[in-house]
């Protein structure tokens, strides 16, 4: 059915149905004080041909800078038929379709993503995808209360090395929740979480330890050691992991003697362009034992009548429409068009295809490191292993040299004096399969040149 | 027209309560209750040790389409739960009020002072609706 407005026509005759004279009447029981009459500060309504040259202008605004920035959003290579088929009509949504079951390719693909995500994780069972990496971190230390039946403190380990901006989402939507997060610190040699910061919670009752692999910094932490820490307290395992990284590091299922419990990360890497910040999809994936304290949509595979395999929405008494207040998540659906962005770009690339990404990452990263590191005045601030990003030490204030470098048409980092200014002037890069050796070549000449012209303070 | 046996108590709420010959208090649904959730795929106990308030949720029984609490009859700590459950939620369907119990309390007052009703008096109600 097509979607057509109202007709003066149409409001007439509703009007004179309910006997008012016109719309305005209809708010009169509104005292007139508490009315805003004019929106300050928005301007009128454009027309598409005014739209489309506005965001023309604001898009050559942006330019094509060469962007090394990372710190959770990273420029990855899709091939041209990832975005091609994610737009047929077949797939073009948002969400699980309602009446699921009548869509039987959707559950299908739906059904491969879960598959290919356990898979990358070395997890039993993944839903059919979160908003995005920071909503799944808050999903997963929610689903840690409900999860962890031997401890009743709600207290969440989400320490320093795990992104500031994920930390400040759980908190948002957790705090209200009688969630009690606390913050361990980190390494400062290594950037590593400090397992010495750990024991200050010995004796205490610890529902679960967040942490990221690689962390904020890059770094690559010890994650056995974590693993087998919380275990030994009772207390569970959340994975943060970029999904690129786990062609070539050791699956969280297998961290540690029992591996981790709840798995989650930002999809964005597979397949989803950089975009203002999204939309990005989140994944999600756990043991079967704890299945039923997953928030989201599950698809699983089932036979009809005949015998024919089929795909169906599952285990939905935990969701809000059969387990109301309950239900384990106010999140009755999934980031459908991007999860089907990943599962494609997962499938073109291949287990073979996204080792040699994450393998090419490693090497421009490092590359990266040591022509920046080779400058007078910049040095890595940690000493610990990394996958395809490093904090760097500059001896002058970050923002004026990422100015400069902007000018340049180059996007330096991510300046991390906001967020960890203990660190003093410091600064995360990236390099990934994308950047080429001439951008590195660019981006050290570039830095160079700055440092001749910004004061050091 | 479900059965009720008359050697235990009911709450409104459709568990039953039956003192056990050492004093503690073994814990199920109604037939009628099973009946009307249908087919059990899981059954979610709770942990041996925790106290329970009379008409705390302390279980969750999952049907293919619908997820229902259980409450507490009586208030107490809980000292057994039927393990059995975790592998075949059906013992519930099957045999309510024997292999399908749910959990033991030890009461932390009689049985007799809660208020909970007789079999006859259950059956109305259960029969109501």
């Amino acid at each position: 059915m097509p979607f057509i407005p109202h007709t003066e026509a149409d409001v007439a005759e509703m009007l004179t149905a309910i006997g008012a004279p016109d719309i305005e009447s209809l708010f009169a029981e509104i005292p007139s004080e508490l009315r805003v009459r004019a929106l300050n500060g928005v301007p009128e309504g454009l027309n598409e041909q005014q739209v489309l040259r506005l965001m023309q202008e604001r898009a050559r605004q942006d330019g094509l800078p060469l962007n090394f920035i990372g710190a959770g959003a990273y420029p990855h290579h899709i091939p041209a038929a990832v975005w091609a088929l994610v737009t047929r009509g077949e797939f073009y949504s948002a969400y699980t379709p309602y009446q699921a079951e009548a869509s039987q390719g959707t559950l299908q693909t739906i059904y491969e993503y879960q598959s290919m995500i356990c898979a990358l994780t070395g997890m039993q069972v993944a839903n059919a995808s979160m908003y995005d990496g920071a909503t799944a971190v808050s999903e997963a230390c929610l689903m840690a209360v409900r999860a962890n039946r031997k401890s009743t403190s709600a207290r969440v380990l989400l320490p320093g090395t795990v992104h500031p901006h994920y930390r400040t989402v759980t908190q948002a939507s957790t705090g209200g929740q009688g969630l009690e997060l606390k913050t361990p610190g980190y390494q400062r040699a290594t950037g590593q979480t400090d397992m010495s910061a750990l024991t200050a919670y010995e004796g205490q009752d610890v529902t679960a330890l967040v942490i990221q692999q690689p962390n904020f910094f890059g770094v690559l932490e010890d994650v056995d050691a974590l693993t087998d820490w919380a275990h030994a307290r009772n207390a569970l395992v959340i994975a943060v992991v970029n999904p690129t990284s786990l062609a070539v590091l050791k699956p969280p299922g297998q961290w540690g003697t029992r591996g981790a419990d709840i798995v989650v990360g930002d999809g964005q890497p597979l397949g989803c362009p950089l975009s203002s910040g999204g939309p990005y999809f989140g994944f999600m994936a756990t043991r079967m034992d704890y299945v039923r304290q997953m928030p989201g949509r599950i698809v699983g595979r089932t036979v009809d009548l005949d015998g024919r395999p089929g795909f169906t929405l599952t285990l939905q008494a935990r969701e809000q429409h059969i387990r109301r207040g309950k239900a384990t998540s106010n999140i009755c659906t999934n980031q459908g068009l991007l999860m089907f962005a990943g599962t494609i770009y997962l499938a073109i690339m291949g287990a073979e295809g996204l080792e040699r990404v994450a393998q090419t990452c490693m090497l421009q990263s490092a590359e990266l490191v040591a022509s920046l590191t080779h400058l007078p005045g910049v040095r890595t601030a940690f000493s610990g292993a990394r996958f395809h990003e490093a904090v760097l030490l500059l001896d002058r204030p970050v923002a004026p040299v990422l100015e400069a470098l902007a000018a340049r048409g180059i996007e330096g980092g991510y300046d991390l004096s906001g967020h960890y200014p203990e660190l003093g002037p410091a600064l995360l890069v990236c390099a990934t399969e994308v950047h080429t050796g001439a951008d590195i070549a660019a981006y050290s000449a570039a830095l160079a040149d700055v440092l001749k012209s910004v004061r050091v303070a | 027209m479900s059965n009720v046996p008359t050697d235990r108590k009911y709450a409104r709420s459709h568990e039953w309560a039956r003192e056990e010959a050492d004093g503690t208090v073994q814990v199920g649904i109604s037939d009628h209750a099973q009946q009307a959730l249908g087919d059990l795929v899981f059954v979610e106990v709770p942990e041996v040790g925790r106290q329970l308030q009379q008409g705390d949720a302390c279980a969750v029984v999952e049907s293919v389409k619908a997820a229902s609490d259980v409450y507490a009859p009586v208030a107490g700590t809980v000292v057994a739960v039927n393990e059995a459950l975790s592998q075949s939620p059906e013992l519930v369907n099957q045999d309510p009020y024997k292999a399908g119990w749910i959990m033991r309390l030890k009461p932390s007052a009689p049985l007799a002072g809660a208020d909970l009703l007789e079999a006859a008096d259950y059956a109305t109600l259960a029969e109501a609706g």
